[in-house]
């Protein structure tokens, strides 16, 4: 067993669970998207990104752009949630929610790319 | 530099990122989540976002104070705890970024991907020079001073270090790396399409050889040139097709008994083949009588096997003749006692060289032999470029520097490809013809050596010619050979031979004429190669030098001297 591809699919999963966490729950429904969860998100998907840096294989430079889209998508989804609460008067909006949410939804594809080329290199591994 | 360094940096880089992402992620959350109260006095927690703004300005110790309101003590207690976390995370990256920078690995694999694209950058022709030892650098000193580009590779510190210090004029890409291997040599330039020539000058005959082979075999067509120390090596170079094999040893065993035999022809190639600029040599004729050489190496070797073709008398003295296979009437002894050379009769010989591989004994046998008989001619061999002063100093007729002679020839190679054939040619002529030569040479020379250069009449050499003679016009030789703005002031510049398909004319005449695909061969000074190439690149200047006729061009002239026809 090799601590580092412990570690390795320990995170990329990570990531992926806290963001179908997020994302799950009523669309728009501010009460059933914890912030917390998104920070966790966010925080998760960094780590995973900063362990696939400097991979010189082929999977590894797609799952380091895999992981760019869902850091993307997910800060993206705390700037609107950061610029409606506290930089306009907007307010946690049915409407605003959804695009937080939409937003992190499309990480959750992202992160789910991760998760599967992940499965596919360790299956061609064990070959 | 994208494929080797960035990686690099980035992986290096992984433990530090790692260790802010998770210090910045505590600090954050935790600061949500400690308890608080607003101006109102209401409890109040922190939002993400002002956690966020909060850790970010104290991690780099800024500190702007307690945003939005003033702290409880259980928020001071734990931005205190952050700000710990934080800046002890900031300065292990910075630290990790700053050894990284100095790391020796890390600098050198950032050098050579900065030369590794200065090669790929190459948009002249240059020549690749595998070893910089003294004929390495005398070769790239005089190409660069021709301003032609070089690439240097040497496995050994000292000379890349030595090669940076030096001032070339141009930048010269120097790799420190193992010319054997032969992706080394493709990391150098050897697929390049600008790679004009390899030049193999290393001490190891067997590394040499196998820059040759990697050469041959990988792009044929580039010109090969490899120092080889021993026949054998030359001769299993040749085989394959190395364009040129150079051996400082025969080369002066052959040059010594044509300076013997006929002096003169030996004067024309010392001037021809020596590397420009420099003194121009005008050395004493080497005697014909008995030889006495000091030190039966390779030098040795080659030079008492061509005396003895040449019906040469030549006595070897050899301090360890068991050793080295000598003949059996050899003389035991170094060479720089005064016994031993009387023995090997030196008040009866002619000439003396001292062949052996220490330059002290070298000089040590010259003093020696230049008191017991004055009239001596005295050829000796200088190993190592550093003492040339001294050689300066002891009275001495002819120095052998092997990486003087090697760096001549190969230049010679590269500068002027028909060389070698004229001198062949050159060769077969009467001892009057080579007086009259090496007469006009030393005339427009002026005391250096000479440059010789190759111009081929075709349209990118020599536009005007071409155009010229696509007109219907003659161009003669002399046309060339005169001064661009005085057409009856020749140049110091002698055409020694003129190729026109696969047929050599030595010396051509003034009034020969030219066609498209001829080669000629010049000699003569820097002056004279500049203003050459006035009258190759435009028509009116050329139609001034065959016919003295000045034409003024431009619209303007051509419709005043078209009005002036008429």
């Amino acid at each position: 067993m090799n601590l580092e591809k412990v570690v390795f699919g320990f995170f990329i999963l990570l990531a992926l669970t806290l963001n179908f966490g997020f994302f799950l729950g009523e669309f728009d429904n501010p009460d059933h998207h914890n912030v917390y969860e998104l920070f966790a998100a966010i925080v998760v998907s960094l780590i995973a990104t900063v362990l696939k840096l400097g991979e010189r294989t082929q999977i590894g430079a797609v799952l380091l752009a895999a992981s760019l889209v869902a850091d993307l998508q997910l800060i993206a989804a705390a700037l609107v949630w950061g610029i409606a609460v506290y930089a306009t008067d907007t307010g946690l909006t049915p409407a605003v929610m959804a695009s937080i949410v939409s937003l992190s939804g499309g990480a959750l594809l992202a992160n789910m790319v991760s998760a599967t080329l992940l499965v596919i290199e360790t299956s061609s591994l064990q070959r | 530099m994208v494929r080797s360094v960035v990686p690099q940096i980035l992986r290096r880089m992984r433990p530090p990122l790692l260790v802010l992402i998770t210090a910045y992620a505590v600090a954050v959350v935790g600061l949500t989540l400690m308890p608080g109260q607003d101006d109102q006095g209401t409890p109040w927690r922190m939002d993400f976002f002002h956690a966020f703004y909060v850790i970010t300005y104290t991690a780099p110790t800024i500190g702007f104070g307690e945003i939005p309101y003033e702290f409880s003590g259980a928020q001071r207690l734990w931005v205190t705890i952050s700000i710990y976390i934080t800046v002890l995370a900031w300065l292990y990256a910075v630290g990790t970024i700053i050894s990284l920078i100095q790391d020796p690995a890390f600098r050198s694999a950032v050098k050579r991907s900065r030369l590794r694209r200065a090669v790929q950058q190459m948009s002249e022709p240059f020549y690749l020079i595998c070893g910089y030892g003294d004929t390495g650098a005398l070769l790239a000193r005089a190409l660069t001073e021709r301003r032609r580009r070089v690439v240097v590779v040497d496995h050994a510190q000292e000379s890349i270090e030595s090669l940076d210090l030096k001032d070339l004029g141009v930048d010269v890409p120097g790799f420190r790396m193992n010319a054997e291997i032969p992706a080394n040599l493709t990391i150098a330039g050897l697929d390049h399409r600008w790679c004009a020539g390899v030049v193999a000058v290393m001490d190891d005959d067997h590394a040499n050889l196998k820059v040759a082979v990697t050469c041959k075999l990988q792009s044929p067509s580039t010109t090969m040139i490899a120092r080889a120390g021993s026949s054998e090596t030359a001769a299993n170079m040749t085989s394959f097709g190395t364009d040129a094999v150079v051996d400082a040893y025969t080369g002066f065993a052959d040059r010594l008994i044509l300076a013997i035999r006929s002096p003169n022809m030996h004067r024309i190639q010392d001037w021809l083949t020596g590397i420009p600029a420099t003194e121009l040599p005008d050395r004493p004729k080497p005697p014909e009588g008995t030889w006495i050489i000091c030190g039966f190496g390779r030098l040795g070797r080659a030079v008492y096997h061509a005396l003895r073709r040449h019906g040469v008398r030549a006595v070897i003295v050899d301090a360890a003749p068991d050793h080295n296979d000598c003949p059996p009437d050899v003389i035991r002894g170094k060479g720089t006692e005064a016994h031993t050379l009387r023995r090997a009769g030196i008040d009866t010989a002619a000439g003396l060289l001292a062949a052996t591989a220490d330059d002290a004994d070298n000089l040590s046998i010259v003093i020696t032999a230049r008191q017991l008989n004055g009239g001596l001619y005295i050829a000796a061999r200088e190993n190592d470029l550093s003492n040339k002063p001294l050689f300066r100093e002891a009275d001495i007729e002819l120095t052998v520097e092997p990486s003087y002679i090697l760096a001549s020839r190969i230049l010679s190679r590269l500068n002027a490809p028909l060389l070698e054939d004229f001198l062949a040619h050159a060769r077969t002529r009467d001892a009057q013809w080579h007086a009259a030569l090496a007469e006009r040479i030393q005339a427009i020379a002026g005391g250096t050596v000479p440059e010789t250069w190759t111009l081929r009449i075709s349209t990118a050499r020599c536009p005007a010619v071409i155009e010229a003679l696509e007109q219907g016009m003659e161009v003669t030789l002399a046309g060339l050979t005169h001064h661009p703005r005085d057409r009856h002031r020749p140049l110091d510049c002698i055409a020694l031979m003129l190729l026109r398909e696969n047929e050599s004319v030595l010396l051509p005449s003034a009034d020969t004429a030219l066609a498209s695909g001829d080669r000629i061969l010049f000699c003569g000074t820097n002056a004279a190669l500049g203003a050459m190439r006035t009258p190759l690149r435009h028509i009116n200047n050329l139609r001034y030098m065959l016919t003295g006729e000045s034409r003024g061009d431009g619209l303007v002239w051509r419709y005043l001297a078209r009005r002036a026809r008429e």
